[in-house]
């Protein structure tokens, strides 16, 4: 089972060193053949070092870290017209979805539990189910506090909207929230009337212009006090097209030149099944094209934008099994815990950072290759990926809940983004109407890299036009989608195999109402 | 005069407990209600039933 590094591995190592207190950043990056070293040119050194070892950010950290949401904040200060205030907020992409609310002391039980179960474990966050900071942000800030006393080698993030961020900006200061993630949608109240209905500000409801203004002005208040106090900002936006998808670009510029270090676009997905305003009213969310324009359009460090969705958000499913049922609030509450732990998370920090020094010089290997073979001048392919982590081709394609895909070319491999799927293959029984939207999801893509493939669906997607490949099974993602692209090229210019250029696929939501996390 | 809370639409997110000025919202078996002989209607502390404007399923209403 276990893909994302055994542990039963990791311990039988036995050479390994003692456990440092702080691991050692990743030194595979000294050679200056390793392009990820060089920060993107708009953003500064400093913040540069921070982020090109984090666990949420980094170029591979995230393939071997999980993050933890508690949902200890259910209440919220705004309407947005894509929420559904029945199911978690949309700003963490999470439509549909209804997470275990839970006290604060609950929530630090189950964190302590899973960490020392999980090692992978090193960023908690809290995100909603509503607001994080609303209601005076009570809940957030007692989770937060306890979490410093108990486990302080946990990193601590938070998402909010930005509605009462400045009021909190001394607590985030003081309790070194690692970073902050603001949902930003417009930068201009006209814009913003479309999306947001109403907000709660100084005991009062406000609607239309008014609420859009201050809730504007709000958010660039609180974005500023945080990047001149040094706090890393990324902003998501929602792309609705038709409302805001031209005005991201000014939101992008907006936000840059006030120091957020990334700006993740994010598409709009709407559902009529969520009942939201948006999903009745038939707004539409964009297609994969749509996005990845847009985001091309305001990439700034090339290979940096969209790692952050790759990351697991739900660490109690990182291990490829659902475990969610062993850390259920009844089981927890009879876990003793007086004995907390945290060396098996010490020690697997320790492993990654080995493995990562090495991953360093074998994808520069295997690019340099490429390049070497057909030069510089070749057009870039997608290509989608079965896995359940630890950055290789490892899961089945009839249990993939989502592809990862990559966009791999002479400048090597680069992960563009997600796709949810419908899992293919359930009891054994693969369903015709499931293959055909897998197919609709990934069609812009050339190949589909699996660690196995039965023949049907394997049939589907040739006649598709889509390569299902399963000769990497269990190999790296980046080197075998270089490989890959290498006899692909040369394929393609022997002429037996023709470019997908052009295609696009549809954006998927996922499945409503998914049992609880 | 006092506000209720129709329960069957209450999603349970706490936002009026939070806001109310009368300490009269509790939680009570799943769902938050308004004890009728605390609530003021925010009378003297606001111009509007804080509950009402905060309640994200507008489900805050005249008993
Ligand atoms: S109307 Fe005012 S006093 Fe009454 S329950 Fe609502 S918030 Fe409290
Ligand atoms: S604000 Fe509305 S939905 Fe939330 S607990 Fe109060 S009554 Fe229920």
């Amino acid at each position: 089972m276990s893909n994302v590094i055994s542990l039963d591995g990791i311990m039988g190592l036995g050479q390994l060193k003692a456990p440092v207190e702080t691991p050692a950043a990743a030194s595979g990056c000294s050679s200056s053949s390793c392009g990820s070293s060089d920060g993107p040119a708009d953003m500064s050194p400093e913040v540069w070092e921070k982020v090109k070892n984090h666990p949420c950010y980094s170029e591979e950290a995230h393939h071997y870290f999980a993050r933890m949401h508690v949902a200890v904040a259910p209440a919220c200060n705004i309407q947005c017209n894509y929420c559904n205030r029945k199911y978690d907020c949309s700003n963490e992409s999470r439509p549909g979805v209804v997470s275990e609310k839970l006290t604060p002391e609950q929530a630090i039980t189950k964190i302590l539990a899973v960490a020392q179960e999980i090692p992978q474990l090193s960023v908690i966050g809290i995100a909603g189910p509503g607001d994080s900071l609303a209601a005076g942000g009570k809940h957030t800030r007692k989770t937060f506090q306890y979490l410093q006393e108990k486990a302080p080698d946990l990193k601590l993030c938070l998402s909010t909207n930005g509605l009462a961020l400045p009021d909190h900006v001394d607590f985030i200061k003081d309790f070194n929230i690692d970073h902050v993630t603001i949902t930003i949608n417009m930068v201009d109240p006209e814009v913003g009337q479309h999306i947001y209905p109403w907000i709660f500000y100084k005991n009062k409801r406000w609607t239309g212009l008014d609420a859009a203004k201050i809730l504007h002005e709000r958010q660039m208040e609180g974005l500023e006090a945080l990047t001149s106090a040094k706090i890393l900002v990324k902003v998501n936006s929602v792309m609705i097209p038709g409302i805001n998808d031209e005005h991201l670009k000014d939101v992008n510029k907006a936000v840059k030149s006030r120091g957020a270090f990334l700006h993740n676009i994010m598409p709009l997905i709407s559902d009529p099944a969520h009942g939201t305003y948006f999903g009745l009213n038939g707004q539409r969310g964009p297609t994969a094209q749509e996005l990845k324009a847009l985001q091309d359009e305001c990439e700034g460090g090339a290979k940096l934008m969209r790692h952050c969705r790759q990351c697991r958000a739900d660490a109690v499913g990182l291990l490829g099994e659902d475990r969610g049922d062993e850390f259920t609030i009844d089981k927890i509450e009879a876990m003793n815990l007086d004995g907390y732990d945290d060396s098996k998370r010490r020690e697997y920090r320790e492993h990654v950072e080995l493995e990562r020094a090495q991953r360093h010089a074998a994808k520069e290997a295997a690019r340099a290759d490429v390049v070497e073979t057909l030069g510089a001048e070749v057009a870039p392919i997608l290509v989608a990926v079965a896995t359940k982590g630890g950055e290789r081709i490892n899961e089945h394609f009839g249990h993939a809940r989502e592809f990862q895909v990559y966009e791999v070319g002479p400048k090597g491999a680069k992960f563009v983004g997600h796709r949810r799927v419908e899992e293919y293959c359930q009891g054994g029984d693969g369903d015709e109407d499931a293959l055909e939207n897998v197919i609709a999801a990934i069609a812009d893509c050339a190949a589909v890299f699996v660690a196995k493939i039965g023949g049907c669906p394997k049939k589907s997607l040739t006649d598709a036009g889509i390569d299902p490949v399963d000769s990497f099974a269990f190999e790296y993602i980046e080197e075998s989608a270089l490989t890959y692209f290498k006899d692909y090229a040369e394929r393609l210019a022997q002429g037996s195999v023709t470019s997908r250029a052009g295609m696009d696929a549809v954006i998927r939501p996922r499945e409503p109402l998914a049992r609880s996390a | 005069m006092a506000y209720k809370i129709v329960a069957s639409d209450c999603t349970a997110c706490g936002a009026c407990e939070a806001e109310c000025p009368s300490n009269a919202i509790n939680f009570k078996k799943g769902t938050y209600v308004i004890d009728p002989t605390k609530c003021t209607e925010c009378e003297g502390s606001f111009d509007s039933q804080q509950c009402a404007a905060v309640c994200p399923a507008d489900c805050c209403v005249p008993a």
